[in-house]
């Protein structure tokens, strides 16, 4: 079980929960469980192939996946997991 | 060299020259650099103040609206005086007040592909503080293809983000973000409010950002991104690092000019909730008072619920725009509708989702609520 923080602009598809738990041995599994507790968030995450949006940053502790092995970066036990959106206000 | 600092400037900056850190020589560095700011508003408001206060010898101002009265509940270097004036100059005369010894260069024009790079050449730092994506890509670049850092930071609700792109150093924002969000995926802040304050705290931290790159002093934000939630007062920071496809500071970057940036985001550079569904598919609040009159229309508001306390139409079904693709079902393709929200935009992409249902006789209501509330029934507020 890993603790996944969602960002203000994406709450609305999570019943406006600010942290979800997530069960997966990596990220693509622990996304998977994150679309199917919560179907509405699933266009705004993936695209039409399934693959992740390129607007969309996922950080496992203080890290990019994109730096690391991308969805198939394993998650150990106790690490954060945070989406981080683009938000433009000013 | 450095400019010397006069006797009332010594006086005016001891604070800063008790500050090993700072001291005369970094109080001259003040004197001597130049930062311009993209933006008058949320942000742009304290980081211009602190940075006219703190003796940044040379501020630019870019911003091309007028000060609005719903501005003046985050955007404190405006006031009510200054009401219909234009940013720039409101801002200006605020700074000349507060430090008369610096210089404050206005800009009332949109920062374009066109002048960007006019602009922002003579100066040491840019900080964006623009309210859009197309304007926050073009700052990037131009940052990137000038070399000069540029002190970020954006804000929407509770949330706030803030670092030091400098692509000499770092990473830039396109390698965080390489496109921008689907349009309509991230409400503005004219369409979904932030807290008053919120730019206070973000642009404060901007501006001391910016004041250290200046001295160079202390650690920047290069390379890493802080994160903060008002609600949750939390603050993280994420290691940002230089991505090598980039397309604007990698080694195989591709864009080596300004491109279109309200093409590549497909949305407007600009923060104001006046959406249209495009020709032919909008009515005016007139137009829809004159034919409620004689013909039966469905009213589908997709404003949030707590926004119908403000104003509301009477018969109206409200579905959030976020909840209507679920909910298509309460609908009836063969009713003539008229969709409508705050201010048009919502309304314009709740019809794009319509349209591609199956719904052809959809309209959306111009100006959206408020546009009804100048025009139709002036009982109602504008907000």
């Amino acid at each position: 079980m890993t603790i996944l923080r969602i960002p203000t602009p994406l709450r609305p598809y999570t019943n406006g929960k600010n942290e979800v738990s997530v069960n997966g041995a990596n990220i693509s599994e622990a996304l998977n469980d994150l679309t199917l507790q919560f179907p509405n968030i699933k266009p705004h995450i993936f695209n039409e192939g399934g693959e992740l949006r390129p607007f969309v940053n996922i950080f496992i502790g203080e890290n990019n996946i994109k730096d690391l092995q991308g969805v198939d970066t394993p998650i150990t036990n106790g690490e954060k997991l945070m989406l981080i959106p683009s938000i433009a206000g000013g | 060299m450095l400019p010397e600092l006069s006797r009332e400037e010594i006086l005016r900056y001891s604070r800063h020259l008790l500050i090993p850190e700072v001291g005369l020589e970094g109080q001259r560095k003040l004197k001597n650099s130049s930062v311009l700011v993209i933006g008058t508003g949320g942000l742009g408001s304290p980081v211009a103040l602190y940075l006219a206060a703190a003796g940044v010898g040379r501020i630019g101002l870019v911003d091309y609206d007028v000060v609005d009265t719903s501005n003046l509940q985050r955007q404190v270097i405006h006031g009510t005086s200054t009401i219909g004036k234009l940013k720039v100059e409101s801002a200006r005369d605020k700074l000349i007040d507060l430090n008369p010894d610096i210089q404050v260069d206005v800009f009332n024009e949109p920062f374009t592909s066109e002048n960007a790079l006019r602009i922002a050449r003579d100066f040491d730092l840019i900080l964006d503080g623009t309210d859009n994506f197309p304007t926050r890509y073009l700052t990037n670049d131009v940052a990137v293809f000038l070399g000069k850092p540029n002190v970020y930071a954006s804000i929407y609700r509770f949330d706030g983000q803030v670092s030091v792109f400098y692509a000499k150093e770092g990473p830039c924002y396109r390698c965080l973000f390489p496109e921008p969000p689907p349009p309509g995926l991230v409400p503005s802040c004219a369409e979904g409010g932030v807290l008053g304050v919120l730019p206070g705290t973000i642009g404060t931290l901007q501006a001391t950002e910016a004041l250290k790159v200046l001295l160079g002093i202390g650690e920047p934000l290069i390379g890493k991104l802080l994160l903060y939630n008002a609600l949750d007062m939390s603050f993280d920071f994420v290691k940002l690092k230089k991505n090598p496809n980039c397309r604007v500071c990698g080694p195989n970057a591709d864009i080596k000019e300004l491109i279109d940036y309200e093409e590549f985001c497909g949305v407007p550079s600009h923060d104001h909730d006046e959406g249209s569904a495009g020709a032919g598919l909008d009515i005016t609040a007139p137009e829809l008072a004159e034919r409620m009159k004689t013909n039966h229309l469905k009213l589908l508001d997709v404003r949030e619920p707590h926004e119908l306390e403000i104003s509301a139409l009477p018969n109206a079904l409200n579905i959030p725009l976020g909840e209507l693709a679920g909910r298509l079902s309460e609908l009836d393709s063969a009713d003539e509708m008229v969709v409508f929200c705050k201010g048009g935009s919502r309304s314009a992409r709740a019809l794009e989702l319509l349209a591609s249902a199956g719904f052809k006789k959809a309209k959306n209501l111009k100006g959206g609520i408020n546009a009804w509330a100048k025009e139709v029934d002036t009982s109602l507020p504008v907000y």
